[in-house]
C-alpha cells in the first residue's frame, strides 16, 4: 500500500505538488509547536510549590512575527492552490467529450461514437477527455482518486471535469457524495487503453467486423449484456453470494422475499427485478440495486432472461 | 438584581435543595448549567456508542454487521446528535451558564427565567428527536437536498427537532450577550475579563446571528417535503446548491460556536497551572472576535466541488486562509504562556496541552482543505472526517474534558481521583490518535466518507481505526466512572485548590445560591500571576 494513489493523469502530479508543499510546511509548524510544548513542559515543570515565575504579559514584536510570517505563507499557498485549480477547471479545446449520467446507484457513459457503457469507462491514453455530467435523481460526485479529479453531479444541470489519462491500467471510480442506501456500491472503473487497444474497443477486432449484435442468439446476447452492463459485479453465475443473489439455478425456482412472502422466479419476476428492483427484495439482501429502466431495451431484457434460463 | 438580604446569611451551597421540581423550575444559572451538562453528556455517550457500532461495522470491507441502510441511519444519528444535541449547546450552555456570572462577579445571568426557558426548549427539541427515532432519517447530518426531499425516512420530524433546538441556542446567546454587557462587577472592565468570557461572548454573537439561518433553511426543507414547494428541487425550478449555501452559512459559523468556548477554557487552564499571566491577552481576546467575524465569510469552502463558479471558489478559498491566522495566533500565545512557568501537569492541564497538540493537527489539515487543488482530491473523503474530528474531539471535546476536570471541585464541591484521571487521559489521547490519524491516509488514498462497505485495499487502515476507537471508548469509560465516583465519595474540595486569581474561585465550593456573599470589587485583571517588576501595567 502506498501513501497516495498512483499518478495516472496529467493533473495528478500537479495536485500532488500542492499536497506535498502543504505537507512540508505543516510538518515544520507542527514539529516546532510540539517541540516547544514538550521542552517547556519538561524544563519548567513545577519542582516545588511557590516557585517564583516572571510576570510576562506579551511581546509585540513576537505577535507581529507570528502574525506576518504565517500570513505570507498562507497567501502563497492560496495562490499555488488556485493556480493548479484553474488548470483543473479549464479543459483544452480539443478534449473528447463523454457524457456521464449518475443515477442511484450506477454510472452510464455515452461516447461520441454512439457507444454506451455502464460503470466501465473507456478512455485512450494521452487523449484529453472532458466529462459532461448530469444526475438523474439526487446528488452524486464523480471521483477518480488516481486522476485526482472530483466533481459533484447535479440533477437538471450539466457540470464538467477533464483530465488526460497518462497511465495504462484500470482505476477506481467512486461516488463521493452520499446518495442513499446503495451509495457505497456505486462504484465504477476507468479503463485506460493504449491507442491500439482503444481502437479495438472502438471498432472491434479486425476480421470479426460486421458480426452485428442483433444477430446473436438471445442467450449469447444476454451473456454479453451480463458482462458489459455490470450485472456480474453483484450477481454470480456459480452460486456464490455477492451483493445480490446468484443467477445460478434461479429461474423457475421459488424465491423467498424479505417481507416473508415468496414468488416464483418466472420471466415477469425477472423483468420486474431488472426494471423495478425495489419492488421485491430477496430475503437476506439489501434494496441497493439500481433500476435498468431506460438502460436496457425490452429486447435486451428478454436476452438477459434467456441467458439466466441457461444457468441451471 | 442586587439582593443585599443574602449578605449576612449562613452559607448554603447551591446544590443543597433536592427534588425534581427544584431542578426543572430552577432559575439558578449553576443548576441550569448542571441540567445542560447532564443532558449533553448523555447525548455524547449515546452518539459515542453509535460511533463504536459504526466503527465495528467498518472493521471488515463487507457490509456484514448491519445492513447499508442501518449504517446510513447510524451515521446520520451520530452526526446529528453530536452536532446539534451535544457540541453546539456543549460548553457554551453548560460551562457558559455556570461560569459567566461567577467569572464576572454577578449573582446570575441577566434573564434567569429566559435561561430556564431555553433549557425547556432544548428538552422539547430532544423529545421531538426521540419521536423521529421511530423512523430515523438516513440523510447524513447535513440533510442535503434533493435526497433529503425524497427519502422516505422521517426527515421532517428530525429537522423540526433541530429547528426547535435553534431557539434554545439563540436565546442563550442573547442572554449571555446582555449578561456580559450589563452584569459585570464594579471594576471588571472589558480588558480585565477572563478570556473564557471573551470567547463566550464571541460564541453568543454567532449563536444569535447564525442560528436563525439554519432555522429558516430547515423550515424551507420541511415546506418542500410537506407542501411540495420547489425551493431546492430542480424539477420544480429550485436549486439544490441553494440548500448547501444556506446550510453552511449557519454550519460553518457553528463550527466556531463549538470550538471558541473550548479555546476560552484553554486560556483559563494554562495560566493557572503555569503560574504565569496569559501571553498576549488582547491578541487572544480579539482573535476570538476576528474568528467569529471571518467565520461568516467562508461557508462555501464546503462546496468547492459542488458546482459553484471558479470565481466564487477563489474568493472563498482566500477568505478561508484568512481564518487560519487568528487561530494560529492563539496557538502561539498559549505556547508562549508556558515559557519560564512553574508547570503543574494536573489532569486539566494535560487536556489543555492535548488540545494544543491535537488542535494544531486539526488546524493544519484544514489548510489542505482550504487550498483549492488539494481540496478537489480530498473533499468528501476520510481526510475530511479525520480533520473534522481533530477539531471537534481534539479541540472541543478535549476542552470540554479539561473544563470538567478543572472546574469540577468548584461546581460539585468534591475532588476526583487525580491518578485515575491521568490514566484516563492517556487512553483517550492515544485512542483518539489511533482512531483518527490513519483516516488522513485513507482520505489521501481516496476512501470516500459515508461508505457502509468499502474496497478491500483500505482494510488494514480501517481496522486500525476501529481498534483505536475501542481504546478511546475505554478511556472515556474510565474518565466517566472516575468523575461519577468522585461525586459520591470524593474528598471535600477547598475553596481554591489551584490558587487561581479568577473570581469564581474566591467563593466557597460549591458556590452559594447567589454566588458571592458580597459582590466583589475588581482591582486587577484575572491573570496577575508571577512576580511583577516595577512599572508594569
Amino acid at each position: 500500500m502506498t501513501w497516495i494513489p498512483e499518478v495516472a493523469s496529467n493533473l495528478a502530479s500537479k495536485v500532488d505538488g500542492v499536497l506535498f508543499v502543504i505537507t512540508v510546511l505543516s510538518l515544520i509548524f507542527f514539529l516546532l509547536i510540539t517541540a516547544i510544548l514538550i521542552i517547556f513542559a519538561v524544563k519548567y515543570r513545577r519542582k516545588r510549590d511557590n516557585e517564583e515565575t516572571p510576570y510576562i504579559t506579551g511581546s509585540e514584536p513576537l505577535e507581529i512575527i507570528w502574525t506576518v510570517i504565517p500570513s505570507i505563507l498562507l497567501i502563497a499557498l492560496f495562490v499555488y492552490g488556485f493556480v493548479v485549480y484553474k488548470e483543473m477547471r479549464t479543459p483544452p479545446a480539443d478534449a473528447m467529450d463523454i457524457t456521464v449520467t449518475g443515477k442511484q446507484w450506477l454510472w452510464t457513459f455515452d461516447y461520441y461514437n454512439g457507444k454506451k457503457t455502464l460503470n466501465e469507462l473507456y478512455v485512450e491514453q494521452n487523449i484529453p477527455v472532458r466529462m459532461v455530467m448530469m444526475s438523474d435523481d439526487v446528488l452524486h460526485s464523480f471521483f477518480i482518486p488516481g486522476f485526482r479529479v472530483k466533481q459533484d453531479v447535479l440533477p437538471g444541470r450539466y457540470v464538467q471535469l477533464w483530465f488526460t489519462p497518462t497511465k495504462i491500467g484500470t482505476f477506481d471510480i467512486f461516488c463521493a457524495e452520499y446518495c442513499g442506501t446503495g451509495h457505497s456500491v456505486m462504484l465504477g472503473k476507468v479503463n485506460v487503453l493504449s491507442p491500439e487497444a482503444y481502437d479495438i474497443w472502438e471498432h472491434g477486432v479486425p476480421g470479426q467486423q460486421g458480426q452485428a449484435v442483433a444477430s446473436l442468439p438471445p442467450a449469447e446476447l444476454g451473456e454479453k449484456i451480463y458482462k458489459e452492463k455490470g450485472c456480474n459485479a453483484c450477481h454470480s453465475i456459480d452460486g456464490s453470494t455477492l451483493v445480490g443473489p446468484s443467477f445460478k439455478g434461479i429461474f423457475g425456482h421459488n424465491v423467498e422475499l424479505s417481507d416473508g412472502s415468496s414468488v416464483d422466479a418466472d420471466e415477469n419476476y425477472i423483468r420486474e427485478s431488472i426494471l423495478e428492483p425495489q419492488a421485491k427484495i430477496v430475503k437476506g439482501f439489501q434494496p441497493v440495486m439500481p433500476s435498468f429502466k431506460g438502460i436496457l431495451s425490452d429486447e435486451e431484457v428478454t436476452a438477459v432472461i434467456a441467458y439466466i434460463k441457461t444457468l441451471k | 438584581m442586587a439582593n443585599h438580604s443574602i449578605a449576612h446569611n449562613v452559607y448554603v451551597p447551591f446544590l443543597e435543595k433536592k427534588g425534581f421540581l427544584s431542578w426543572i423550575l430552577t432559575t439558578d444559572h449553576k443548576r441550569i448549567g448542571i441540567l445542560y451538562l447532564v443532558s449533553i453528556s448523555l447525548f455524547f455517550l449515546i452518539a459515542g456508542v453509535i460511533a463504536l457500532l459504526m466503527r465495528f461495522e467498518l472493521l471488515t470491507p463487507a457490509s456484514d454487521f448491519v445492513d447499508p441502510h442501518t449504517y446510513n441511519v447510524l451515521f446520520t444519528l451520530h452526526g446529528s446528535i453530536m452536532v446539534f444535541f451535544f457540541i453546539v449547546p456543549g460548553l457554551a450552555a453548560s460551562f457558559g451558564n455556570f461560569l459567566i456570572p461567577l467569572m464576572i462577579g454577578a449573582r446570575d445571568v441577566a434573564f434567569p427565567k429566559l435561561n430556564i426557558a431555553s433549557y425547556w426548549i432544548y428538552l422539547l427539541g430532544t423529545a421531538i428527536l426521540l419521536f423521529a427515532l421511530l423512523k430515523p432519517a438516513d440523510t447524513g447530518w447535513t440533510f442535503y437536498t434533493p435526497y433529503s426531499a425524497t427519502t422516505n425516512t422521517d426527515v421532517v420530524l428530525m429537522t423540526f427537532g433541530v429547528f426547535v433546538l435553534g431557539f434554545s441556542s439563540i436565546l442563550t446567546g442573547l442572554n449571555f450577550i446582555v449578561t456580559t454587557h450589563k452584569m459585570r462587577a464594579p471594576g471588571m472592565t472589558w480588558h480585565r475579563l477572563p478570556l473564557f468570557i471573551w470567547a463566550s461572548y464571541a460564541t453568543a454573537v454567532l449563536q444569535l446571528l447564525a442560528t436563525p439561518v439554519v432555522g429558516i433553511t430547515l423550515l424551507l426543507l420541511i415546506t418542500e417535503r410537506t407542501l411540495g414547494v420547489g425551493f431546492f428541487d430542480p424539477a420544480k425550478g429550485g436549486d439544490p446548491i441553494l440548500f448547501q449555501n444556506f446550510f453552511w452559512f449557519y454550519s460553518h459559523p457553528a463550527v466556531y460556536i463549538m470550538i471558541i468556548p473550548a479555546m476560552g477554557v484553554i486560556s483559563e487552564i494554562i495560566p493557572v497551572f503555569s503560574r504565569k499571566p496569559i501571553f498576549g491577552y488582547k491578541a487572544i481576546a480579539y482573535s476570538s472576535l476576528g474568528i467569529a467575524f471571518i467565520s461568516f465569510l467562508v461557508w462555501a469552502h464546503h462546496m468547492f466541488t459542488s458546482g459553484i463558479s471558479e470565481t466564487a471558489a477563489m474568493i472563498f478559498s482566500f477568505l478561508t486562509f484568512l481564518v487560519a491566522i487568528p487561530t494560529a495566533i492563539k496557538v502561539f500565545n498559549w505556547t508562549a504562556t508556558l515559557y519560564k512557568g512553574s508547570i503543574q501537569l494536573h489532569s486539566a492541564m494535560l487536556y489543555a496541552l492535548g488540545f494544543i497538540f491535537l488542535f494544531t493537527i486539526g488546524g493544519l489539515t484544514g489548510v489542505f482543505l482550504g487550498a483549492l487543488a488539494a481540496d478537489i482530491h480530498l473533499h468528501d473523503t476520510y481526510f475530511v472526517v479525520a480533520h473534522m474530528h481533530y477539531v471537534m474531539i481534539g479541540g472541543t471535546v478535549m476542552g470540554f474534558f479539561g473544563a470538567l476536570h478543572f472546574w469540577y471541585p468548584k461546581w460539585f464541591g468534591r475532588m476526583f481521583n487525580e491518578t485515575v484521571a491521568k490514566i484516563a487521559w492517556f487512553f483517550i489521547f492515544v485512542g483518539f490518535n489511533v482512531t483518527f490519524f490513519p483516516q488522513f491516509f485513507l482520505g489521501i488514498q481516496g476512501m470516500p466518507r459515508r461508505y457502509a462497505s468499502y474496497p478491500a485495499e483500505f482494510e488494514s487502515l480501517m481496522a486500525l481505526s476501529t481498534y483505536g476507537s475501542w481504546i478511546l471508548g475505554f478511556g472515556i469509560l474510565i474518565m466517566a466512572i472516575n468523575l461519577i465516583s468522585g461525586l459520591i465519595n470524593g474528598e471535600k474540595a477547598p475553596e481554591n485548590p489551584y490558587n487561581s486569581l479568577s473570581l469564581e474561585w474566591q467563593t466557597p465550593s460549591p458556590p452559594p445560591h447567589e454566588n458571592f456573599e458580597e459582590i466583589p470589587q475588581v482591582t486587577d485583571w484575572t491573570y496577575g500571576y508571577g512576580k511583577k517588576k516595577e512599572l508594569e501595567v
